[in-house]
């Protein structure tokens, strides 16, 4: 029954062409600009670190006194934490692993003759980072705690800046110039670059930035090395180059917590924290502040997405809208002009479910037409998008279930559209039409 | 020309044409608002700066050399510069341009007064004070730049400091009507909370390196300090079609000057390239705004051509008996312009309510102002316009339509 129905749809959709044509055209356009845009929010807010994601969590304090107003478009200070806050929740070890780590970028002099020095981006981390965030390595492994306490000049290089300064060579155990300062290389990872970088300042470019080496952040404190992330301060004539002050908010801090119980443990040790930080005089708001966010709770609040990407969204679904409704239009218009045809079906015998099904299947096939052209339109779409100096922009690609996805929808699409007009045409009275003809 | 033949016939398509009427409807809500959204994103990316824009081009350096003297380096720098061909003047800035993205912006006040009300408050909002964006540089800067001093003088040689606060600022129109509002700004002194710096010159325009909201983009200073650290941004001024040329000397010049230095290659642009990268998001916006606008109206033409010719095709014999009995090919013509009408008016009807309402969501979600009420007349024309030339076609079609049809059988 099928196949005859589809021959009957391919008939008919012969038979008027130019409608034919614009029907699909319309449900291409509109499903090419609604899958571009629901691409871009889907990469935007995709898992970065799928299978990792649902451990890691990022614990938030207020130290922040009673009278601070954030100003206007500043940053929150309180996103991130203070050097003394950082080490006390690090040496407490309450969770799995634990990390607190900053953003910095450093100038490389390369020892190679004809490569000139560049800066590259960073971050300065302690132990665990590694273990926690599950880091590929090539070669080598990353420092320990006891590399951490003895500041030992060490670093991990991502596979593309060791390819760049010792030319394929493996650089284990060579000595890198970073800034003043020597340092030996004790890793090299493959190139892993979450995105976005959940784990950076807030005010990172999220979607555009990888780190392309690692090293203690003792090591970075102790020297005063650059770091590139937010530092907020509350306390007047605070020197910001003192890192280790408890009055300036520099450092992002990630915890690994495996159950649910380990979760509620560690929430609570963060509200006890703070009450004795309170107690001390050190913080002056409720403890109760003290926040524990999951990875994606993190960057739902941190809504990476901007704006514009949202009300693109809603254009591009407001324009399929508009293309479902025209083919409704038109539709309708087609099946009721085969009252007639569909009389004399009604009359040899088929069942209004008959009709029904038959027209159904011309409207899933003018959707699956449409989902091809679509597809091309959104393939059109995600490129021009690629070619942006946006932060996002080369994320932009469609992967197999977005794929299949857009054709689900053009087909759904064309169903939803297409029944009004086939239970319309299936109500019609023969008898009526018949003696008409 | 008779309403209710039409009438009487579009009331056995009820369902179709109130679904044209609808796709019309939100048709015209969707465009109304996009093009307003296009005139306002217009209207931000042609805010004037108040520099010679076509004129200037910038590199950035930054000194790798450990003890080395940056504000002896920058002198070295300029005069190397300076010897380019087609350079009429350099000067160097630490970071801040405008619509560089690169603020430093300081708490000022224009009394020690306001800045006891500021601390009270915990706010500089309501305080009297305002948080100009500060602009620095070496001598030259207001001739390099293009600005346009309207009243007071440039900075002296001896005002300039490279270490430590300077005690003299110039400050925009903007910035002085904001700090003396109704008061003679030359001559005051300005309060930070340590020092006090005297207004000795006031510049016509002079935009943030960021935007914040229209009433405070325009409040900028300058003083006399001088670049004192190993990065640096040199602003070169020349030909507009000389910028390219020039900027690949500079960069030649200050290597060999001195080559242990790193030239920042994403900071090394003409002004123009600045601004189109501060702008980049507005114009594709632009770009996509413009096109569902026109794909809508695209796509609701088609609906109703199409839809306009399946009618005909449906009332041929209609029509051949409407001729046969003394209809003109003008009546025809007309009854398929009148229905359309008719159709379009309603949809217009609903979408400036529509428009309105989904004015009012953008207002609450996305923070957009409100759609000024002149654009819904113009939508509407916009609209009828449409729906008239997308049945012109079928109309002229029906009015070909011969009287002898009336007398075949379909």
């Amino acid at each position: 029954m099928f196949g005859y129905y589809l021959d009957l749809a391919v008939r008919s959709l012969k038979r008027t062409p130019i409608l034919t044509g614009l029907m699909v055209l319309a449900i291409g356009l509109g499903i090419g600009a609604s899958m571009t845009m629901v691409t871009v929010l889907h990469v935007m807010t995709d898992d970065p670190l799928p299978g990792r994601s649902a451990q890691l969590f990022t614990p938030h304090l207020d130290p922040l006194p009673l009278d601070h107003k954030r100003h206007g478009d500043s940053p929150d200070a309180s996103d991130n934490l203070t050097w003394p806050d950082a080490m006390a929740l690090l040496k407490a070890h309450r969770a799995v692993r634990q990390a607190a780590m900053a953003g910095g970028s450093l100038l490389v002099r390369p020892a190679r003759t004809g490569l000139r020095p560049f800066d590259v981006d960073g971050r300065y981390a302690t132990a665990d980072f590694f273990a926690m965030f599950g880091v590929p390595f090539e070669h080598g492994q990353g420092w320990s705690a006891v590399d951490d306490e003895a500041r030992a000049h060490v670093v991990v290089l991502s596979a593309t800046l060791d390819r760049k300064l010792f030319g394929g060579a493996d650089g284990i155990g060579q000595t890198v110039r970073l800034g003043d300062h020597d340092f030996r290389v004790i890793g090299v990872t493959a190139d892993w670059s979450p995105t976005p970088m959940f784990y950076a300042d807030p005010g990172a470019q999220h979607y555009s930035d990888a780190d392309q080496l690692f090293l203690p952040l003792s090591v970075a404190v102790d020297l005063k090395l650059q770091t590139n992330g937010n530092r907020s301060s509350w306390v007047k004539g605070v020197d910001h180059s003192v890192m280790s002050s408890d009055g300036m908010t520099w450092l992002q801090f990630w915890v690994q917590l495996d159950t649910p119980a380990q979760v509620t443990a560690y929430r609570q040790y963060l509200v006890d924290y703070s009450a004795q930080q309170k107690a001390l005089g050190r913080f002056q708001r409720p403890p109760t502040n003290a926040n524990l966010y999951s990875l994606m709770g993190w960057l739902a609040h941190e809504n990476l997405v901007p704006n514009d990407v949202r009300l693109q969204l809603w254009l591009a679904l407001g324009f399929l809208f508009v293309c479902l409704l025209n083919i409704v239009a038109l539709l309708l218009a087609k099946f009721l002009r085969r009252s007639g045809e569909i009389s004399v079906r009604r009359a040899l015998g088929a069942k209004r479910l008959d009709i029904f099904v038959q027209l159904g299947i011309e409207s899933a096939l003018i959707g699956a037409a449409g989902g091809v052209l679509g597809l091309a339109i959104a393939q059109l779409g995600l490129w021009s998008i690629r070619q942006r100096p946006d932060d996002y922009a080369r994320l932009a690609q469609m992967d197999v279930s977005m794929l299949l996805g857009t054709l689900a929808l053009a087909v759904v699409a064309s169903l939803l559209a297409g029944l009004l007009p086939a239970w319309r045409a299936c109500h019609v009275p023969p008898a009526l039409q018949l003696k008409t003809m | 020309m008779q309403i209710r033949p039409i009438l009487s016939t579009l009331r056995h398509h009820k369902l179709t044409v109130l679904l044209l009427a609808f796709q019309v409807a939100f048709t015209c809500a969707i465009v109304c608002n996009v093009v307003f959204m296009i005139a306002s994103r217009v209207q931000r990316i042609s805010v004037p700066t108040g520099i010679a824009e076509d004129e200037l081009s910038a590199i950035r350096s930054k000194g790798i050399e450990k003890g080395a003297n940056p504000v002896a380096q920058h002198a070295a720098d300029l005069a190397a510069l300076r010897g380019i061909r087609g350079v009429q003047s350099v000067v160097a800035v630490s970071y801040s341009l405008p619509l560089n993205q690169n603020e430093d912006s300081s708490g000022i006040c224009p009394s020690k007064q306001a800045l006891d009300r500021a601390m009270q408050l915990n706010t500089i909002d309501g305080s009297g004070c305002m948080d100009p964006a500060m602009y620095d540089g070496t001598p030259g800067l207001i001739g390099t730049l293009g600005l346009h001093l309207v009243a007071g003088r440039d900075f002296r040689p001896e005002e300039y400091v490279s270490k430590g606060k300077p005690a003299v600022a110039i400050v925009t129109r903007a910035l002085a009507q904001h700090l003396y509002p109704g008061k003679q700004a030359l001559g005051q002194s300005m309060y930070d909370g340590d020092n006090y710096f005297r207004i000795v010159g006031i510049v016509d325009t002079l935009l943030r390196p960021n935007l914040r909201k229209p009433g405070v983009d325009y409040d900028s200073m300058i003083w006399p300090q001088l670049p004192d650290s190993a990065g640096v941004t040199y602003v070169l001024r020349s030909a507009p079609g000389d910028r390219q040329r020039v900027l690949k000397a500079a960069e030649a010049a200050l290597i060999k000057v001195n080559p242990s230095r790193l030239i920042d290659a994403k900071q090394t642009q003409t002004y123009t390239e600045i601004r189109a990268a501060y702008f980049e998001r507005d114009t594709t916006m632009i770009g996509l705004l413009i096109a569902s606008a026109l794909g809508l109206l695209f796509v609701t033409a088609l609906g109703i051509a199409g839809l306009a010719n399946f009618w005909v095709q449906q009332r041929t014999r209609s029509i051949g008996i409407r001729r046969a009995i003394g209809a003109t090919r003008g009546d025809i013509l007309r009854y398929f312009q009148a229905e359309n009408f008719l159709i379009v008016t309603a949809g217009i009807v609903l979408g400036v309510a529509l428009a309105v309402l989904l004015n009012l969501l953008l207002m609450t979600r996305y923070e957009l102002p409100r759609l000024p009420s002149w654009y819904l007349p113009i939508g509407a024309l916009a609209l009828w316009a449409l729906g008239q030339l997308s049945v012109l076609s079928p109309a002229l079609r029906a009015a070909r339509v011969p009287p002898v049809v009336a007398t075949r059988s379909v």
